[in-house]
């Protein structure tokens, strides 16, 4: 129980994806200009995170591994190769499932997160997510904290730069580093925030 | 046809940069340039991606019906990315370990879906593979700038071989810690728009709200 709270900790602050490893970058700078935006897709991501990590898991652990296919009678078989392409495929087809599944059942979620949900499958967070849980080698429960626990580190960071841009837009900013170019400087203070929770 | 093809390749560089400007491929850019040596590598291996998925893109834009186009382009990608990703592991198999995840996020990298649909969609398979390599170019400039800075300041090297002399080893150069750090990356890229829009000032953008000194006598 304490390895997977320690899990939880690490993957929301310390490995916060979007601040120690730079992923969900195209989104995480372009929709943060205003909060509500920013909280929008910051549940999407937690959500399809939450989904696709433990679903790429079981896929990892019984298709694609070296050896995984064993119960099926093939025990040489190593499909790992195939990976990355099966992940995003998951991670399509999840997004649109959860699409439908919204528009159906929460239609005011689903109208609150709009554009968001399919801009989801090529943020790189959520790849990134099912890369790294790949790399480490996580079991199944492992992978459900794993998955949550980066999809809220997200969320996070995306809503507190939204709220110091939202302040940002009264101050005066020299001409060339308007926009973009503070923002980046922005981006690179808040990570310096965010290694101090290394020793977690 | 010259001065089309001509502009498609060195308009990327600076006037269109797609980190800079479009803010597209960012993600994997920033994590990767704590060395040189890396930084080439990822860019070379996102340039080949590029070239051959926006020629392939272009190649049969004319029989991808519309409404599957994002999934049809988005496994010629992925086919693409697998490829290179066996043959770094094949033939650098230790680069491929400090890459780690980051040469398979070149699927999710928004400068390759967005060039093919952008540009490989509508334009014809010659014009397409420049704009590819161009755009390439413009992704490599960036990685390969931050990531000589970062080197150098960092660790008083250039693809291993030593520049500066660190004073541990007996030299001169006090090692910038924060360089190799992380968040370094940003404050480069931030400066290095600042240059640019400075320079190009027509890619400056507007603010919201005008700031101006008001006389105490306006407000009253």
């Amino acid at each position: 129980m304490e390895g997977y709270l320690s899990l939880f900790v690490r993957s929301v602050f310390a490995e916060n994806l979007a601040l120690a490893f730079f992923l969900g970058m195209c989104t995480f700078l372009a929709v943060s200009k205003k909060i509500e935006t920013a909280l929008g897709l910051g549940v999407a991501v937690i959500v399809v995170q939450g989904i696709t990590v433990p679903t790429n898991n079981l896929i990892f652990q019984f298709l694609l591994k070296d050896g995984a296919l064993a119960w099926a009678g093939l025990p040489g078989v190593n499909l790992s190769f195939l990976g990355l392409i099966s992940y995003i495929g998951v991670i399509a087809a999840m997004v649109q499932i959860l699409e439908m599944a919204l528009d159906r059942f929460f239609p005011a979620l689903y109208n609150a997160l709009g554009i968001f949900l399919p801009l989801i499958t090529v943020n790189c967070a959520i790849l990134g997510g099912t890369l790294f849980m790949v790399e480490r080698d996580y079991v199944f429960g492992e992978s459900v904290v794993y998955g949550l626990g980066t999809g809220v580190g997200w969320s996070l960071a995306i809503i507190a730069l939204a709220g110091i841009r939202e302040k940002l837009k009264y101050s005066d900013v020299p001409v060339g580093l308007q926009g973009l170019g503070i923002t980046f400087i922005i981006v690179g203070l808040m990570a310096l925030g965010f290694m101090a929770f290394s020793g977690i | 046809m010259a001065s089309e093809a001509k502009k498609v390749i060195t308009d990327p560089l600076f006037n269109n940069n797609p980190i800079a400007f479009q803010i597209l491929g960012v993600c994997s850019a920033l994590a990767v340039t704590s060395k040189l040596e890396t930084s080439l590598m990822m860019s070379l291996a996102l340039t080949a991606v590029l070239v051959c998925s926006n020629a392939a893109i272009s190649l049969i834009r004319n029989h991808i019906p519309s409404s599957i186009r994002i999934i049809v382009q988005m496994t010629i990608i992925a086919s693409l990315v697998i490829i290179v990703d066996q043959m770094l592991k094949a033939f650098a198999y230790e680069l491929s370990k400090q890459l780690s995840v980051f040469v398979g996020l070149i699927i999710t990298n928004c400068i390759v879906l967005g060039r093919a649909e952008a540009y490989a969609m509508k334009n014809s398979v010659g014009l397409s593979f420049l704009d590819g390599l161009g755009n390439g170019l413009g992704y490599s400039l960036i990685l390969i700038i931050v990531g000589t800075i970062r080197e150098l300041f960092g660790s008083g090297t250039l693809l291993g071989y030593t520049v500066f002399p660190l004073v541990t080893e007996g030299g001169w150069f006090y090692p910038v810690g924060i360089m190799l750090l992380p968040p370094s990356a940003f404050f480069i890229i931030g400066l290095f728009i600042w240059w640019l829009r400075s320079w190009k000032t027509e890619q400056v953008e507007q603010t919201e709200y005008r700031i101006h000194v008001v006389h105490r006598t306006e407000v009253i």
